[in-house]
């Protein structure tokens, strides 16, 4: 008799949002309980952060003292670490402090910074422990969720897509919105998942799922550069939901002529 | 002769709420000596990422702040945004705007209502387990938060993080047929959401009979979502741009949010200060169904905040309903922004309560400086009032699991959304 797999979900720096995956999976929610222990998801109900398990599924980057030792503990604990979102896979949003002087930030925003325990940086979950699988997307949706899940269940690798959101649009049949429309669009160096949600509602994508495999960005900035983008805004493209992320930080360097090579 | 007994109580992660946060308590001979709502999320500076960013790319930034409510975080931004550059929405994008609020209050709602809230008022540690005593209602309830998920989704392609709103109105207006779909799922969700209002109501809930000061926006004839005046019990009644001649926000040494305060004392905002404030502004329909529960209203019972969740997703229904009815595709989904230097100030009633912005702009719309206010910081002294008025009002000498059992209900009930209460800092700068 095989007991069932165990879960969990771990909150770190983040919105909260990657969990929503889990909770807004409706009907299969219930089922999901069914087939597997959950163990720990503190804002489902179960608080034991320290059980071990067989998948933890980890939301949010790394941005406090207390988080940095939480997260050795979570990957002792667990068999599969995975990651949900862009936080807990490239540092997110929020990695846009590592930009800045976090400090004089904390000392504008709080009358008494020395009351706020904080790291400088804000940094994705691989740079503090082995990550054995990493969900993109700002948010993961329950699609992505539930196939990770199927695939770990039965005890496969799930299978990374590295595509472009553009090959999304042309399956769709979506209007190009950058060639149409001069739209400032990041779909042509942007993992695919969501759907190709922001040119289906004829918007540019701004690259919430971050970059696809081998993503030529400077290529991109320059075509931005044409649709007559400043560099400034070239760099603000690229520096969003995953600043931190090499090739995107590495792009926006170059769009400001930061790169002396 | 009875030694009192002395209670330490800490909770270090408090389940079924948004972000993290934590509770301690000290009773030495009866009286409380430590109470605090501790929130320790990690703050995320979102002030200051906007700084230097055009006005077109605050919406999609303040949405991560939230990941439960994002559509409040958009509204309150596309509105100040709006006023600092002198513009007016469109009849269509008014009514799209309070299309797209329903379904955020419908999922937020929803989730706390079955997710968060019910497993404490009927004995069960979490939804999963209460779905096996109480299938129907459950699923009743995530039918609800998925209709709620349907509505933002048909706006803003997803329900986390839409991507549709913008500065002017919506990137895509949703076809004839997607809003004839969409009315048709409402209207079979009614009876739903009837059902729920009177689930809530006939609920055991804590007996509790409080004095404290509610805040919420008022508008001139309809419920208040997106546009107001801001009004309290206590008789403030005042333009949103003057929100800071009367509320003050100050640093506190155990909460990376700052707590909040209107003429020096806690307030409450959220869906029972909504709805006790704005009980004349219910269409019949959901009045004639809120008489029917025989609970009486104004509420000064805090445990009421469930029942006054399913009236607004009820209300959500309805006003969802009356807003397709009369849905016409338009010509544009949108107006084109000219940017302008200036300030803005924009106030929403999120699903927990109002939340206030406010951005300066230069000439040419890049954000020179921001300020949000957060609902949950707002409410984070008066869940402090509370905790204290039901621990001295009740039995100091409960043992730890019902005294826990009891805090944790009391917190639960104002639905703290931790991640969105450090997200949003005040930037002025005090030092003293």
């Amino acid at each position: 008799m095989n007991a069932k797999p165990r879960i969990a979900v771990h909150k770190f720096s983040s919105c909260d949002g990657c969990q929503l995956a889990f909770l807004n999976l409706g009907e299969e929610l219930l089922e999901l309980a069914q087939r597997v222990d959950i163990v720990h998801f503190a804002e489902a109900g179960a608080v034991d952060p320290e059980a071990p398990v067989d998948i933890a599924f980890v939301e949010g980057s790394i941005s406090t003292p207390d988080e940095q030792a939480r997260i050795q503990t979570v990957r002792a604990n667990s068999r599969m670490l995975v990651t949900i979102g862009a936080c807990a896979t490239s540092g997110g949003l929020q990695a846009l402090r590592n930009h800045a002087d976090s400090a004089e930030w904390m000392a504008r925003v709080y009358a008494h910074p020395e009351y706020i325990e904080t790291l400088s940086t804000a940094t994705p979950i691989a740079a503090h422990v082995r990550v054995d699988f990493e969900l993109w997307g700002c948010p993961v949706s329950s699609t992505q969720i539930v196939a990770a899940v199927r695939a770990l269940l039965f005890g496969v690798t799930p299978v990374p897509d590295g595509d472009k959101v553009c090959l999304d649009c042309k399956r769709q049949h979506n209007v190009c919105v950058l060639v149409a429309h001069g739209e400032p669009c990041l779909g042509p160096v942007t993992r695919t998942g969501c759907g190709a949600l922001c040119p289906r509602f004829g918007r540019d994508c701004y690259g919430c799922y971050g970059p696809s495999d081998n993503p030529n960005a400077d290529s991109l900035g320059a075509r931005l550069r044409g649709l007559g983008l400043v560099p400034d805004a070239v760099a603000r493209r690229f520096r969003f939901i995953h600043s931190a992320q090499p090739a995107l930080a590495e792009a926006a360097r170059r769009a400001l002529g930061e790169d002396h090579e | 002769m009875s030694e009192r007994r002395t209670v330490d109580i800490h909770v270090p992660v408090l389940a079924r709420v948004e972000g993290e946060g934590a509770l301690e308590l000290a009773v030495r001979d009866g009286t409380i000596e430590k109470l605090m709502l501790r929130i320790y999320e990690p703050p995320r500076l979102f002030e200051q990422f906007l700084v230097g960013r055009e006005y077109h790319e605050v919406p999609d930034m303040v949405a991560r702040i939230c990941g439960i409510c994002p559509v409040a975080y958009q509204m309150s931004a596309v509105h100040a945004i709006e006023q600092a550059f002198g513009m007016q929405p469109d009849p269509w994008v008014r009514d799209m705007r309070r299309l797209y609020y329903c379904g955020e209050w419908l999922e937020s709602h929803a989730l706390h209502i079955h997710m968060l809230a019910a497993p404490d008022f009927l004995g069960y540690p979490s939804v999963t387990a209460l779905a096996q005593d109480y299938p129907a209602e459950v699923r009743r309830g995530l039918r609800l938060q998925g209709l709620g998920n349907a509505i933002v989704a048909a706006l803003g392609a997803r329900s986390v993080h839409p991507v549709g709103a913008r500065v002017g109105g919506f990137s895509r207006a949703p076809t004839a047929a997607e809003a004839r779909a969409l009315l048709e799922s409402l209207r079979e969700a009614l009876p739903d959401a009837e059902e729920l209002v009177r689930w809530t109501a006939s609920l055991e809930l804590p007996a509790s009979d409080q004095e404290f000061t509610t805040v919420a926006l008022r508008h001139g004839d309809e419920y208040p979502m997106n546009e107001g005046r801001l009004v309290s019990s206590a008789g403030l009644d005042i333009d949103i741009r003057e929100f800071d001649d009367h509320f003050r926000e100050h640093q506190v040494p155990h909460s990376t949010a700052l707590h909040s305060h209107l003429h020096d004392r806690p307030y409450l905002v959220g869906p029972l200060a909504r709805l006790n404030l704005n009980l004349d502004r219910l269409p019949a329909q959901v009045q004639d169904l809120l008489d029917d529960t025989g609970l009486s209203w104004p509420s000064r019972n805090m445990f009421h905040s469930v029942v006054a969740r399913a009236v607004e997703i009820h209300y959500g229904c309805v006003e969802a309903i009356r807003l397709l009815e009369r849905y016409q595709t338009p010509t544009a989904p949108r107006l084109e922004p000219t940017p302008r230097a200036g300030v803005g100030f924009g106030c929403t009633e999120a699903p927990r309560g109002i939340l206030w912005h406010r951005y300066e702009f230069d000439e040419r719309g890049t954000v020179i400086d921001s300020r949000i206010v957060p609902p949950t910081s707002q409410n984070q002294a008066r869940i402090e009032q509370d905790l204290k008025w039901t621990l001295e009002a009740g039995d100091l000498e409960s043992d730890d699991r019902e005294l826990r059992q009891l805090c944790e209900t009391v917190i639960r009930n104002y639905d703290p959304c931790i991640s969105c209460a450090t997200h949003f800092l005040d930037l002025r700068i005090d030092r003293q």
